[in-house]
């Protein structure tokens, strides 16, 4: 048992301890190390918040996830109602069609909505000047946040959908019996019974939901060859990846990193901390 | 009175659902359809036919495609497979052994690494992307294929998967057994957890497999030799190369239209044996 302790555990327990450790060490140690050899302590960090394009980046972000994350957790909930839901048809065909953007690469997904956007080449903006309403501005700057959280929701809407759903198969059908007896319409019952005993599931998408929508990089990066609207450092992870090998400036962004993993640890458990309080005083 | 117009309302709303999942369906294949046709079209045919029609220049596209640069395309192809298909396997085993060990023995630590483990889950793998690259260059690794690789092998969340299945489905009383039976700890977990465990290894290779394939920005950072790229970052150098050129542009399309292929039928047909009911039953507990 030792053995299997030391050949399987330590290794992990290393590598993942390491893995936090270089973290730091690279936030306030290696600049130290390869530049100045000079500890300077929190001023990369100081530096990163001084840094307009980032805060500017950051501020699109969240705006991006405003929209993105709601929006994907609540289709995905709507169509895991339906599917659970009885009368309704084609539900092997919409559950599969649903969940086959989760198979496309984030990358390949931007490329199809790129070229669904293009005013070239895109069906919609082919219907609506067919109409005679001009092309649709989803590259533009007033549509860029809509046509990036699409990208996004499209692509998460379906892994989201089958963990509600299997969530939604796990409730006794007994429960289900009674609400029916009592006379409960299949919406009620969805709203008032369902959905209070997946919440768990909810929190769980909306929290991986929300790590995602911070490592938004990709999808902005491969749209950029077709839009002026995107700049370099459009997105944090975009700044923090010409700091580190364009501007070759590996301290700032490696603090950058940190912060945003901090961040995002801390905005996790801030909904992890209100939902429970929310539960809470629900229960009382 | 009330009974007709509730029967009228009943009517009108029976459809409905059907319809939105529907329309949810249609939202989802619009895409996907649309690169399929899309990479059936000659390089001009690509921005002066209707968008939606069929052109006549597939197999050109493909061949185009698999001579591209003298056969790039199916480098990267092959080092999707390697990276996602080896990646996976080798995390998947360490999530099963580092799982199971947390489950059912008591050690110094396992606490502390279980807190670290679930602090791990939380922070996106992406933000340690920069940190591990300047650790892997210290080491030398730095643009190997090795670079992409081991930081796929920990996956916080396939060990938590494992951990959590564990704990429910190997009963403690089996293990006695088998150890008064002679068993050692190292036959124990081989013959017996391992087998057990197998619908939670089914499920974490497979969001490892998908994961890895589908990642971007890890390689795009490690990787710096178009001979070592997997598929999406292929692609994207593909794409940033060709704004403004149709013909890459069809390129890059047939690209995209090849590579979802292999990873649409994967996921179509191993569905069944996913056990997403573990990723919920965790919260739960």
């Amino acid at each position: 048992m030792v053995l299997f302790l030391a050949f399987t555990v330590i290794p992990v327990g290393y590598t993942l301890g390491s893995s936090f450790f270089a973290m730091r060490l690279t936030g306030e140690g290696v600049l130290g190390g390869i530049r100045t050899s000079v500890f300077v302590g929190l001023e990369n960090y100081i530096a990163v918040f001084q840094n307009s394009e980032m805060l500017a980046g950051l501020g699109r972000l969240a705006i991006y996830g405003i929209i993105a994350v709601p929006l994907t957790i609540g289709l995905a909930l709507l169509f895991a109602l339906l599917l659970d839901s009885p009368g309704v048809r084609l539900k092997r065909f919409g559950r599969t069609a649903i969940f086959v953007p989760y198979a496309v690469p984030g990358v390949v997904a931007a490329l199809l909505w790129g070229f669904m956007y293009l005013p070239e080449t895109s069906p919609f903006s082919y219907i609506t000047r067919a109409i005679g309403l001009g092309s649709i501005p989803f590259l533009e700057p007033e549509g860029l946040y809509g046509a990036l959280a699409n990208i996004s929701i499209w692509a998460g809407v379906g892994f989201n959908m089958l963990v509600i759903y299997t969530s939604l198969r796990s409730i006794p059908g007994e429960l289900l019996e009674a609400a029916r007896l009592d006379g409960a319409s299949e919406v009620q019952i969805a709203l008032r019974v369902k959905v209070p005993l997946v919440l768990p599931a909810l929190i769980l998408t909306g929290i991986f939901g929300l790590i995602g929508a911070l490592q938004l990089y990709g999808e902005p990066l491969t749209l950029k060859p077709m839009t002026n609207s995107i700049s370099e450092t459009w997105a944090p992870l975009m700044s923090i990846y010409r700091d580190a090998f364009v501007l070759d400036n590996l301290p700032e962004a490696a603090a950058a990193s940190n912060v945003l993993a901090i961040g995002t640890v801390l905005l996790s458990l801030t909904v992890l901390f209100v939902v429970r309080r929310i539960n809470a005083r629900a229960a009382r | 009175m009330s009974a007709t117009t509730r029967e009228l309302a009943d009517r009108r709303t029976r459809y409905l659902p059907t319809i939105i999942l529907i329309l949810g369906a249609i939202y989802c294949l619009i895409p996907v359809a649309w690169v399929f046709i899309a990479s059936t079209k000659a390089p001009n045919e690509l921005f002066n036919s209707f968008t939606l029609q069929p052109g006549t220049g597939l197999l050109e596209n493909l061949s185009e495609l698999f001579s591209y640069r003298g056969g790039a395309y199916g480098l990267w192809a092959l080092n999707s497979l390697l990276y996602a298909g080896v990646g996976a396997l080798l995390s998947t085993v360490v999530s099963a052994a580092a799982g199971y060990a947390l489950a059912r023995y008591t050690f110094l630590g396992g606490r502390i690494f279980l807190i670290a483990l679930l602090a791990g889950l939380l922070i996106p793998g992406i933000t340690l992307a920069v940190p591990q690259y300047l650790l892997l260059s210290d080491l030398g690794l730095a643009g190997t294929q090795l670079s992409v690789l081991l930081p796929s092998i920990l996956n916080p969340f396939g060990i938590y998967l494992c951990y959590i299945y564990a704990r429910g489905a190997i009963p403690e009383e089996l293990l006695e057994s088998a150890r008064i039976d002679g068993a050692g700890e190292w036959r124990i977990f081989s013959r017996i957890a391992l087998p057990l465990m197998l619908p939670a290894m089914a499920t974490v290779f497979l969001l490892q497999f998908v994961g890895i394939w589908n990642n971007f920005l890890l390689p795009y950072i490690m990787l710096s030799d178009t001979n070592t790229f997997p598929l999406t970052v292929g692609l994207y150098s593909l794409l940033s190369r060709g704004s403004g050129s149709p013909a890459l542009y069809s390129l890059a399309i047939i690209g995209a239209a090849v590579a979802i292929i292999p990873l649409i039928l994967l996921v179509l047909t191993l569905q069944r044996f996913w056990r997403l009911d573990l990723i919920t039953g965790g919260v739960k507990g």
